[in-house]
């Protein structure tokens, strides 16, 4: 200890592109749809318990259709990164709530993902690994161009830093 | 034993020792033995004579045997390697040949192992380590070769330029067997489960041969007229007793002959093991820091283990004799203090360092956590009684009863257990109750930051911070340190990678 005075991390700079919204809500509709229909085509199909399964349905998908309209706005005020010269600093999360911080010189790989969902919405995930099986850092929804630019960046910037990134 | 079409480039090709047949029929023919039993008595069962089942029984042993003994040539036959100047090969296989090759620069570990039977040839199992994270595919295993080529082998691999350890005053046996450190054995979580085990293994066996009904009854008969709550009693005294000898068997089989040393260069090697003797050398570089484990029976005793954090040591699951990061056993915590301090090459072990305590909240949540986790079933089966039965009430007071206290007690002990510091080189950080665990990790080890928390966590002004590294579990936690304690201390133990995220409260407020 220094000095005592008060710390906090600071969010990182860089909100992710506002279309991430849009993929996170289809994206958590389909996973609400997928049982809700699964429970009330059975519950049709199968009499003697069609109403304990269209309850069971109908329950899904209150809560789901709640979780869609609520979590996304929530993870695109916390979801945001940053990229500085010495490191990569990414926030995530809503209820649990994670900061995640690499250091340029221990990335080992970056990668770009594209999902199809994410394709429609002309998004991208990079991934960055480091050493530790624990310390990968994702940073989601970002504009595809965007992610493309940042993995070619972080690429040039791991190749430049010297060091064998254990 | 080279064979005629290995001349010429390939000569310096080897094989695999001839004697692992051996090794491998013998085996075979334990297993034959062992199931000739059984399967001649159900054989006779039957209206067949016993002199057709005997042939039975000796055509599949010989079957068995030779089948096994055949393929383990073939399999010789099939394998060879090869350490060359840059790089070690192994080409494996009849019909899919692999081809494996690691670079020797790689190479960070080198495992002897060799059970009784295999000590009994001169022969022993290498297997070669590389400090790879990512695959699962980055040991190479020569399986069974002769001792002093495994020696060689070990002693090769491993030798480093030797002006890399400038002081040899670390070198040397860095701790030996101390026979009293076997008080530690019956009171680790081992001695339950192995009373357990036995209890198990005589039901079943008993119901191999069909006789689980007459060793329960015979049981009963022993006990017949002692009162059941004698019966339970007399019972788990056994089983616990046979855990007790079973746990000081083990030790023994394990630890005896433990030595740990650093040879000349900076390697780490643990040998040990009475009948199955175990070699692990581990090359210094890779080591990040260790951490000293005091399991709650063994806490008790004031006694800690020593276990290495470090890069790419072997995944080996299966290992019963411990595992390969283990460098002390249980042993007072004196002693263990001061082998953690001689294998990082301190003079003060980090791990003995005063530690800065949590915030008061951090105590508040283990109450609170160990409150829930005692009257959660308590509160279920008082609603289960209150529907059905009054008897399951009773049950429920009796479970509050004895959970509270003991669920208090050990989050109390949980929360005087955390603690976190700086420490020289190494940080310092400390956590659990019935696993208590001290990691010193070097500070220079730390690859990156994650800093987490729960909204509980936020109400309470607490964070949970995780140290990630190449070594040991990837990640080593602080948990529920205050907001500003822990990011101040992840600051400080590693300068400059957490400072430019930081900003002093005051600044404009920003959402969450």
């Amino acid at each position: 200890m220094t000095e005592p005075r008060e710390v906090r991390l600071r969010p990182p700079r860089n909100a992710v592109d506002r279309r991430a919204v849009g993929w996170w809500r289809t994206r958590s509709l389909i996973a609400t749809a997928v049982p809700v229909t699964v429970l009330a085509v059975v519950g049709a199909l199968v009499a003697p318990a069609t109403a304990w399964l269209l309850t069971a349905a109908g329950a899904v998908a209150v809560l789901g259709l709640g979780c869609t309209a609520f979590f996304p706005a929530w993870w695109f005020r916390v979801h945001r990164w940053e990229v500085t010269d010495d490191a990569v600093y990414v926030r995530t999360g809503a209820l649990w709530q994670e900061w995640r911080i690499a250091p340029m010189s221990r990335i080992q790989t970056v990668d770009t993902v594209r999902g199809p969902l994410e394709r429609a919405f002309r998004l991208a995930t990079v991934t960055v690994t480091t050493a530790s099986s624990k310390g990968a850092i994702r940073v989601e929804g970002l504009d595809h161009q965007l992610a493309a630019d940042l993995a070619e960046r972080l690429t040039a910037i791991t190749r430049a830093t010297p060091g064998d990134a254990t | 034993m080279t064979a005629p079409g290995d001349t010429g480039p390939h000569q310096d090709w080897r094989r695999l020792a001839p004697r692992t047949v051996l090794a491998g029929a013998a085996v075979l023919c334990g297993i034959a033995g062992g199931a000739a039993l059984p399967a001649f008595l159900s054989l006779t069962s039957g209206s067949r004579p016993a002199w057709q089942a005997a042939a039975w029984v000796l055509a599949g042993a010989v079957l068995l045997v030779g089948g096994g003994a055949a393929a383990d040539w073939i399999r010789l036959r099939r394998t060879r390697y090869r350490v060359g100047t840059e790089r070690i090969d192994l080409h494996t296989g009849l019909l899919v040949v692999t081809r494996r090759s690691l670079a020797r620069e790689r190479v960070r570990s080198v495992d002897l192992t060799a059970n009784p039977l295999e000590r009994l040839l001169g022969l022993v199992k290498v297997r070669i380590g590389t400090g790879e994270h990512t695959d699962g595919e980055s040991t190479l295993e020569l399986d069974l070769v002769t001792r002093s080529e495994g020696e060689h082998l070990r002693r090769t691999l491993l030798a480093r330029p030797a002006g890399t350890a400038g002081d040899t005053a670390h070198d040397g046996v860095l701790a030996t067997l101390d026979p009293r450190w076997i008080r530690y054995a019956p009171v680790s979580f081992v001695a339950p489960l192995l009373g357990g085990a036995a209890a198990g293994a005589v039901m079943q066996v008993s119901d191999w041969f069909g006789a689980q009904d007459e060793v329960i009854h015979w049981i009963g008969d022993r006990l017949e007229g002692v009162p059941l709550p004698w019966i339970i009693a007399e019972l788990v005294l056994l089983a616990t007793a046979a855990g007790v000898i079973g746990a000081l068997g083990l030790w023994i089989e394990t630890w005896s002959h433990y030595r740990l040393e650093r040879e000349p260069g900076g390697t780490l090697r643990v040998r040990r093991g009475l009948l199955t003797a175990r070699s692990v050398s581990l090359e210094e570089r890779r080591l990040r820091g260790v951490e000293l484990v005091e399991p709650l029976g063994v806490r008790l005793f004031r006694a800690a283990r020593v276990d290495a954090v470090a890069t790419g040591l072997a995944q080996d699951d299966d290992d019963k004799h411990g595992d390969l990061k283990n460098l002390l056993p249980p042993a007072p915590r004196a002693v263990a203090d001061r082998v953690a301090a001689r294998v990082l090459r301190e003079a003060e072990p980090p791990t003995g360092t005063p530690l800065e305590a949590h915030p008061r909240a951090a105590r508040t949540r283990r109450l609170r956590r160990a409150l829930g986790c005692a009257l959660g079933p308590a509160a279920v089966l008082a609603a289960l009684g209150a529907w059905l039965t009054p008897v399951l009430l009773y049950l429920a007071g009796g479970v509050a009863v004895v959970l509270t206290p003991l669920a208090l007690l050990l989050a109390r002990d949980a929360y005087r257990s955390l603690g976190h510091g700086v420490s020289g080189a190494y940080l310092v950080t400390r956590s659990g109750s019935v696993r208590r665990s001290t990691v010193a990790l070097r500070r220079a080890g730390v690859i990156g930051w994650t800093v987490r928390q729960s909204w509980f966590q936020r109400r309470a002004g607490l964070l949970t911070l995780s140290a990630t590294t190449a070594a040991g579990e990837g990640a080593y936690d602080v948990l529920d340190a205050g907001e500003s304690q822990g990011l101040t201390f992840a600051a400080e133990a590693v300068p400059g990678l957490l400072t430019p995220f930081l900003e002093t409260t005051g600044a404009p407020p920003t959402e969450r």
